[in-house]
């Protein structure tokens, strides 16, 4: 019998080099992991009966072109769309061997914070299926927590992978912008969209990563990252130096269980050996959230012209091409895509250019500057990885400015395009917090190290307490 | 910040989305709010500062102009509403 809600990525490679378990097995023991329980969560838009490879399982976000098999980004206006090739990430996953699970949930175009704006319904979170997972990638991440993926690939553009773990209770990465590919991925904003793996461990999370990880001649903005992927060991952090944002002490939006299971793996990491200091964070969290608002919105509406009808997607017919185009796009957008095509077409439009999407740029590079700097003479910046615990369904989904909100503590970075890594810290009313590390550009391997000391340390249950 | 109801339709025109009427409400409103919020990166100057479009210090990627594999014809309408031969076939453009 496999337990799929204890068994971790490595756990799985060595239960079949050891041929304790063989690949079909293993694929066939987390489909009854999915028809047992993502009746309840939906984390999954499809799965795959048989396995693609001779390695273990793998979950794929719904963003990410899969040969033959659908892939929506959770939107009508892809309802039906069959990608003829595979995405550079899919292509690499499976040259290692990994088998295709299926496609996981998502916000429509990874747009949101719940997975509540993905038209194929909302996924649930495995601690309380009542509250959400987290989004845009909150498919992946609760498939991961409930044992429905030994892990996951997901995509971030502002927060989409490390919030949802955090709020599953899991590790996510989002690496440094440009290191993995994105040939293939549903774009959203091109200047933020990066992939990234999701797991129960960080080691499995640097595992992925170094699968994934490359230039891409077919992703001209690809870069090879500074040094190879070094998998975490050893549970000392003599020498490390974390800074804690020092506006973190002010921000109402976190809640107090937050807080203090924040403060708790601070102290874990002291005991550690770590220095924990205090950095500068001053435009990021009044700035970051209003400029990523604008840039990602503006990218949106330029990278989602391509959805007309002609090419792929179900049309809606009309008396002119114009017609045809513009009903289109109304049935098959849903209102968070629509909200942010018209947001950024106004941010980008004669007479409100420089106002709005070119002072946001200029924006954006002072958050460069300003991180760059925080993070002189320290090694990784710590902070909550969300302000809040999982929220219940329908809380916020009336409310756009509330939903964004959420993305506070992981937008700036993303802006910076600086790595973030997420890691669950503790509990606050029976959910998980997750604690942020945020390195330097092409740092992974620095938040993989710290990362797997305080894992180790903090010694987090990541099956959720009701399915223990 | 307001934006009015010819904004959000001149925006929609301009985006190309045949919103409905209620739509068009309730966008002129949540518009607005959004403006609001973003809209405080007006109170920097920044006259001063470049922008930046993408965050890595990447100088152009060079590729020999040379042919290729392709998708075939039939990838390539694999998933179109409607094919026409070698063509995607549309409505009358006026």
């Amino acid at each position: 019998m496999i337990d799929t809600l204890r068994l971790t990525a490595e756990g799985a490679m060595s239960l079949l080099e050891r041929r304790e378990v063989s690949a079909s097995e293993l694929h066939a023991a987390y489909l009854d992991a999915i028809a047992e329980r993502d009746g309840e969560l939906h984390c999954y838009l499809r799965t795959c009966d048989e396995p693609s490879g001779e390695g273990i399982p793998i979950a794929l976000k719904d963003v990410i072109s899969t040969n033959g098999i659908e892939t929506t980004a959770g939107s009508r206006i892809l309802d039906g769309y069959t990608p003829v090739f595979d995405a550079t990430v899919t292509a690499r996953v499976k040259a290692a061997g990994l088998s295709v699970l299926g496609k996981t949930n998502t916000d429509e175009f990874a747009m949101g914070s719940s997975t509540e704006n993905s038209a194929w319904g909302p996924s649930r979170n495995p601690w309380d299926p009542s509250r959400v997972p987290g989004g845009s990638g909150g498919g992946t991440a609760a498939a991961v927590s409930a044992g429905l993926a030994p892990w996951g690939l997901g995509s971030d553009t502002g927060g989409s992978i490390k919030q949802p773990s955090a709020l599953c209770g899991n590790v996510g990465l989002r690496p440094t912008y440009g290191t993995v590919s994105r040939y293939g991925i549903v774009a959203f904003a091109s200047s933020l969209d990066q992939v990234g793996p999701v797991a129960k461990t960080v080691r499995d999370v640097a595992l992925l990563y170094s699968i994934v990880a490359g230039r891409d001649p077919l992703d001209s903005t690809t870069a090879e990252p500074a040094e190879p992927v070094r998998l975490p060991e050893g549970d000392s952090l003599a020498g490390v130096r974390l800074a804690v944002p020092k506006q973190v002490a002010d921000l109402d939006a976190i809640e107090p269980g937050v807080r203090s299971a924040f403060e708790a793996a601070l102290e874990h990491a002291r005991a550690l050996g770590a220095e924990v200091g205090e950095c500068d964070l001053p435009l990021s969290y009044r700035y970051g959230m209003p400029c990523y608002y604008l840039v990602a919105p503006a990218e949106a509406s330029s990278n989602l012209a391509r959805y007309d009808g002609v090419r792929y997607g179900p049309r809606v017919d009309g008396g002119t091409y114009g017609e045809m185009v513009d009903r289109t796009r109304d049935a098959g957008f849903g209102p968070e895509p629509k909200r942010r095509i018209m947001l950024g077409t106004y941010a980008l439009s004669a007479g409100y250019y420089d106002a709005f999407y070119g002072q946001a740029q200029k924006v954006r590079t002072l958050l460069i500057r300003e991180h760059r700097k925080a993070l002189e003479g320290f090694d990784a910046i710590v902070t909550p990885t969300s302000p809040t615990v999982a929220f219940p369904i329908g809380d916020k989904a009336a409310d756009p400015l509330a939903m964004y909100a959420c993305d506070l503590l992981t937008i700036p970075s993303c802006l910076a395009g600086l790595p973030g890594l997420s890691v669950p810290c503790g509990l606050s009313d029976g959910l998980p917090v997750g604690l942020q590390l945020i390195g330097p550009q092409f740092g992974e391997n620095g938040l993989f190290r710290i990362g797997h000391a305080l894992e180790g340390a903090i010694g987090f249950d990541t099956v959720p307490a009701r399915l223990r | 910040m307001a934006i009015s109801r010819d904004e959000v339709l001149h925006v929609a025109r301009l985006a190309r989305l045949a919103l409905t009427e209620e739509e068009i409400e309730r966008l002129t409103e949540e518009l607005g709010a959004i403006l609001d919020a973003v809209g405080v990166v007006a109170e920097l100057d920044l006259a001063d500062v470049p922008p930046t479009s993408h965050p890595l210090d990447l100088v152009n990627v060079w590729d020999e102009d040379e042919p290729r594999a392709s998708l075939s014809l039939d990838d390539a309408f694999a998933n179109a509403p409607d094919r026409d031969g070698d063509h995607f076939r549309v409505p009358p453009t006026a």
